[in-house]
């Protein structure tokens, strides 16, 4: 009987062993191919060219001044739409908890809605706005924060509405109130330290996204990073997919970090 | 209970108050008065309005009409965060991301106290409430009573004018809740602040206040010391509400009520028609002798510790609830043929039409 056991889990082991591995040669391999690929130097010997290239910035900017500029767009548009996500999001959906419950299943119908429409979609909406948005303030590439904003929605929302469901907003914003705090002073130390967490991973997501976002940029003609890495693999292969590498392991990093933000925070609480 | 109570409150008053929740009339049309220092309970079922008139004396809920007086100023106007009441709710409401000693600095902090100023009144709050070697422990480090005495501690650090306890024992486990009812009164009266409590535990109501209000539908049914309300209750609802209650038929005259054969006073019976009535009989009053020729039957016993309950069946199957010490137990096991006598305790009558 015990051995009968022993034995399932052994061949448990194996088989989950088996389907990591798997999974690793399917996700890997690619990622590996990139890296061969863009450290393969003259005569098929192994070259880091690229990738010092990659990180002499001055340089790069001469070499490659459609990486560089995609790059710098894709830089502001991250913290823009971060920091327009966030101002936007936390206040509405706190303001929404505490004093409009009924709009709840509104708010959030319309922060998943951006998730449903597919991008092609969006850009024939977004097209004859932006010619707006052209005429007012310029046609700069980082005015797309205003369209990322809307794709990043559904993902931060979810991240603060759980991070909100976690506490009871109510009572501590009430708590605080009898204790003399204004509106400002519940949401600044009361309600945002309870949410810290949630509201980090709202600004990796979005984040990722923005890092990640190619088919608006291009659809509507303006020059982010993945537009750029676009461009470059026609002309120089080996750049544009060094950094498609780079931008991907930096996406790997954040949403590692993510997880980290969330077992930390469990830590927290178990410590009773 | 100390020598150094030292009367701070303020009086209140509430003057026609009335709020309404879409089809739900809350408050219709509520007085209340609280003198300086006293401790009311406003107790009632869920539904009666008592939360509702203490989260508008709290500001948190905003009155449809009437007037809210607090140390002769009309509050109306005046936004929860400067009222200065210290609140207890009845869900646990520390700040998770502070200590318990930051938890009762946060109202000072708020009122510009120096950081040395804060601690030490933080320390001596935590001390009062008893738990001042917890300090540094955060929330979910401490038991539900000791969050709820943090609670206490941090609605007291800022000298509230009033003291509002909505329910603040209620997730509490039994013995921790009797324990810390103890207490709340014992600080309550050391510091003196004018304290409105809102509970639907009448035990709770009826040991800890100076006086209890007892709410039906908007409205106080009745007011008064917790002897009056349990002795002499003005109406059938608050005899069924507070405490036990036995409901029998019987005939009211001018002479009183005769409910099995025995004629009783009555506290009421100014308000109802003479002819038959229901009539509350609490389970005190009922004496049971064991007696072979006695027309009831014990059907069950529960014990008390002290005290023991007892039902009777009579022969029409009307089941009478009666009190009894638990030494005369031995005599009344189930089955035991009894006599049923009512002692001349004045009694609440009630329409026999009104369920």
């Amino acid at each position: 009987m015990a051995g009968l056991v022993r034995r399932r889990a052994r061949r448990q082991r194996v088989l989950r062993w088996v389907v990591v591995g798997v999974l690793s040669i399917v996700f890997l391999l690619p990622l590996f191919a990139l890296l061969e690929f863009t450290t393969r130097g003259p005569g098929g010997k192994l070259s880091w060219d690229t990738w010092r290239l990659l990180v002499d910035w001055r340089q790069l900017s001469e070499t490659y001044p459609v990486l560089w500029t995609g790059m710098k767009a894709s830089f502001w548009l991250v913290l823009l739409s971060v920091a327009l996500t966030l101002v936007l999001l936390v206040p509405t959906v706190v303001w929404v908890r505490l004093r409009l419950p009924g709009l709840r299943r509104l708010v959030e119908f319309l922060c998943l809605l951006p998730l449903t429409i597919p991008a092609i979609v969006l850009v024939v909406g977004l097209a004859p706005v932006y010619a707006w948005v052209v005429y007012f303030v310029g046609g700069s590439s980082v005015t797309l924060f205003l369209a990322y904003t809307i794709l990043a929605l559904p993902f931060a929302y979810r991240a603060i509405d759980t991070g909100l469901s976690a506490i009871d907003v109510r009572t501590l914003a009430e708590a605080a109130r009898s204790l003399g705090a204004g509106w400002l002073t519940v949401m600044w130390r009361v309600v945002l330290p309870n949410i810290r967490s949630a509201v980090l991973s709202a600004a990796f997501l979005t984040v990722a996204l923005v890092l990640g976002e190619f088919t608006i940029a291009s659809l509507l003609s303006r020059d982010n990073l993945q537009v750029a890495i676009n461009q470059l693999g026609k002309s120089s292969a080996t750049i544009s997919f060094a950094v498609s590498l780079a931008a991907l392991v930096l996406a790997f990093v954040l949403l590692y970090l993510l997880s980290f933000v969330g077992r930390r925070r469990r830590r927290e609480r178990s410590v009773s | 209970m100390t020598t150094t109570a030292v009367s701070t409150g303020v009086a209140v008053r509430l003057e026609g108050v009335s709020r309404r929740f879409g089809t739900v009339q809350a408050l219709d049309g509520l007085d209340l008065e609280l003198a300086p220092g006293e401790l009311v309970a406003l107790l009632g079922p869920s539904g009666c309005g008592k939360t509702t008139a203490l989260r508008i004396l709290a500001g948190l809920e905003d009155a449809d009409s009437g007037r809210i007086l607090v140390g002769g100023k009309d509050v109306a106007d005046v936004p929860v965060n400067r009222r200065d009441m210290g609140m207890v709710f009845q869900a646990y409401s520390l700040f998770p991301h502070l200590t318990a000693a930051e938890n009762v600095e946060f109202g000072l902090r708020l009122r510009r106290q120096s950081a040395a100023a804060r601690r030490r009144r933080a320390q001596e709050m935590l001390e009062l409430v008893g738990i001042g070697t917890h300090a540094s422990r955060f929330p979910q480090q401490l038991s539900g009573g000791q969050q709820q005495r943090v609670a206490l501690a941090r609605a007291l650090a800022i000298q509230p004018q009033v003291l509002l306890l909505d329910e603040p024992l209620s997730a509490l486990d039994a013995k921790v809740r009797l324990q810390l009812r103890d207490e709340i009164r014992r600080i309550q009266l050391e510091v003196g602040t004018t304290t409105l409590f809102v509970t639907h535990d009448q035990e709770e109501a009826l040991a800890l206040a100076d006086r209890v209000g007892v709410m039906r539908a908007g409205r106080l049914e009745q007011i008064g010391l917790p002897e009056d309300i349990y002795r002499n209750p003005a109406t059938p609802f608050v005899a069924e509400f507070v405490g036990l209650s036995n409901r029998f038929a019987g005939q009211l005259s001018a002479s009183g009520v005769e409910v099995f054969n025995t004629l009783l006073p009555t506290l009421n019976a100014g308000s109802v028609e003479h002819g038959p009535v229901e009539v509350l009989v609490r389970p005190e009053s009922i004496d049971l002798t064991a007696d072979p020729l006695g027309d009831g039957r014990v059907v069950a016993v529960s014990f008390l510790g002290p005290l023991a309950r007892v039902t009777v069946a009579l022969p029409d199957e009307t089941l009478v609830v009666a009190q009894v010490s638990s030494a005369r137990l031995a005599d009344l096991p189930p089955g035991t043929p009894v006599r049923v006598t009512l002692l001349p305790i004045p009694v609440v009558v009630s329409p026999s039409d009104q369920t």
